[in-house]
């Protein structure tokens, strides 16, 4: 009766996974119906909950709760004769409802119906963006709002691309069967999807800082169903899990209270989560038993090299450099070639860096993506070009998606005309030094 | 001093325009379990109450059933009911003012229990 609940995420948790038990138990083609049972029974669990307190397992409740929820909308729909075969289903269900709250019990990471949503959602008929999406809504109990919120897309546009995506997923023939023979192809988008979704959450372009740990909290809760999955453990889902835990592990460092960012150069490690470094670590041991190094292997490996390193000066970049260009040929991409000239600039100083930065293939997609920009002016900035540097992060200000982008542009352009003003000292000549003292003020 | 007693019926409209996703319903369910709670520490709350079917029936002279809810003339869902002690209306209305209801859309009715 006077039971709390788990923790702040719980209603989110099991609205996907109720969604996907009713999806399963009635049909894909009654997705909507699902969704709307389940809308309604969490909406009776505030209701009810609110006076008589939480119940001892309020899991079951609500299992219950929106099994007969979906009984009672399939009747209001008329459709109670044509779909007796359900109805008489779903009360087989209630029927055995011991062995079923025995199932309630298990940790969700036993239950199948959820890894099925999971891979029903990135059908290929789908386009990547909205298998995203539909993954945060089915499976996180994301209203449209907030889907919309998270991407910055207008509601519209988000409520557009969900609604396309339901209904190619409604019209497959059932949810996503574990044992089917394109497994493995499946497997593969999925794992890109919450990788897709991590990313979004830590570099992403959402003003709430908030909101975006929702998303890198939600794609780790789904990259660990796959793991404990075991025909969906594979190396590279070990890999991309322990790619979520070593970077996630620097969030508290990253962004401050005030949700103000700062460079992994210029972090404070101590505040880095152990816990998570470990289970990172571990989770990459795991990965290593295969033959094949996927892009999650070697963004993992940069990630644990970080997180090894005692600081920015002692961190071996030579090797980070070599991973970079390991992922460059398995994943051309601006952005991975502007992370490696950012560890050339440290491993070789910042003339090469910039040498690095400026012949990036491709380089003209990064067109509206602050970080170049940013990282020119850093390196101009180290070579005592101050003005150049100025230059650059006007630019990056200009293109800064968030208020957090722009405080942080903003320090960096102030940092600038200090030091025009000044003329460059022989410190900021150097190559970065994040202990740097002169640095550490201007934070 | 002697107090009043008050029925609160909580209200919503029965279209709700916004779909509030899994993480607002968590928050309101938070809100209404403290607001309770607080009533009840402060001394506010005579009778918990309980929460209410959106349909029924009603019935009129004869068992004859009018119709059966949920209820077609109003607009509101009634989602349950407290009664509270307060001293006069006033306060009973300030108190309902800090009702989460409120908070999405919602409304309390507040309504004197007839003494004498």
């Amino acid at each position: 009766m006077t039971a709390s609940l788990p923790d702040e995420h719980f209603f989110r948790r099991e609205s996907g996974r109720l969604v996907s038990t009713l999806t399963r138990m009635l049909g894909v083609h009654h997705l909507a119906l699902a969704e709307d049972a389940v809308q309604e029974t969490l909406a009776a669990a505030v209701q009810v909950w609110a006076f008589r307190g939480v119940p001892e397992n309020p899991s079951a409740w609500l299992t219950t709760a929106a099994r007969n929820r979906a009984v009672s909308l399939l009747r209001r729909e008329r459709t109670a004769r044509r779909f007796a075969p359900e109805i008489g289903r779903l009360a087989d269900a209630e029927g055995t409802a011991g062995a079923d709250s025995a199932v309630a019990h298990l940790p969700p990471a036993l239950r199948d119906d959820e890894l099925r949503m999971m891979f029903s959602c990135c059908h290929p008929g789908i386009p990547a963006d909205a298998q995203v999406a539909l993954v945060l809504s089915l499976l996180s109990g994301f209203s449209a709002h907030e889907v919309s919120e998270a991407f910055l897309v207008s509601r519209a546009a988000m409520e557009k691309r969900l609604s396309r995506a339901k209904k190619v997923l409604s019209g497959t023939r059932g949810l996503f069967e574990l044992g089917a023979r394109d497994f493995e192809t499946r497997l593969t988008a999925v794992l890109r999807a919450l990788y897709l979704l991590f990313n979004e959450g830590y570099h992403g372009a959402c003003p709430d800082g908030a909101v975006r740990m929702d998303l890198c909290r939600e794609a780790m809760r789904l990259v660990a169903l796959l793991v404990a999955h075991p025909p969906a453990a594979t190396p590279a889902t070990h890999a991309l899990a322990a790619l979520m835990a070593l970077d996630a592990a620097r969030l508290p460092a990253r962004v401050n209270e005030a949700g103000d960012l700062t460079e992994l150069a210029r972090q404070d490690r101590s505040r880095w989560d152990a816990g998570l470094i470990a289970r990172g670590l571990e989770l990459l041991e795991a990965s290593a038993r295969g033959e094949v190094v996927s892009e999650y292997h070697l963004e993992a490996a940069i990630a644990a090299t970080h997180a090894l390193a005692p600081s920015a000066e002692k961190t071996p970049w030579g090797e980070i450099v070599e991973l970079y260009d390991a992922l460059l040929r398995l994943r051309p991409s601006p952005v991975v070639a502007l992370n490696r000239a950012v560890a050339v600039a440290e491993q070789l100083g910042p003339e090469r860096g910039l040498e690095a930065l400026r012949s990036i293939p491709g380089a003209e997609r990064l067109a509206a993506y602050p970080f170049y920009p940013a990282a020119l002016g850093e390196l101009e900035l180290r070579c005592g070009r101050a003005s150049d540097a100025r230059r650059h992060f006007r630019a990056a200000h200009r293109l800064a998606r968030n208020p957090a982008e722009r405080t942080f542009l903003t320090r960096r352009i102030a940092e600038c005309e200090r030091q025009s003003s000044t003329g460059p000292s022989v410190e900021d000549v150097r190559p970065p030094s994040p202990s740097t003292p002169s640095r550490r003020r201007t934070r | 001093m002697a107090m009043s007693e008050f029925l609160y019926l909580y209200r919503l409209p029965a279209d709700s325009p916004n779909m509030p996703s899994a993480k607002n319903m968590q928050e309101r369910l938070q809100k209404w379990t403290a607001w309770f709670k607080d009533l009840e520490t402060r001394g506010y709350l005579k009778v918990l109450g309980h929460p209410l079917e959106t349909d029924g029936a009603v019935v009129t002279e004869g068992g004859r059933t009018v119709h059966d809810g949920p209820y077609a003339e109003s607009k509101d869902i009634v989602l349950g009911y407290s009664v509270v002690q307060a001293k006069d209306l006033a306060e009973a209305r300030t108190i309902a003012g800090g009702c989460p209801v409120l908070g999405y859309g919602g409304m309390v009715e507040v309504r004197p229990i007839r003494q004498m």
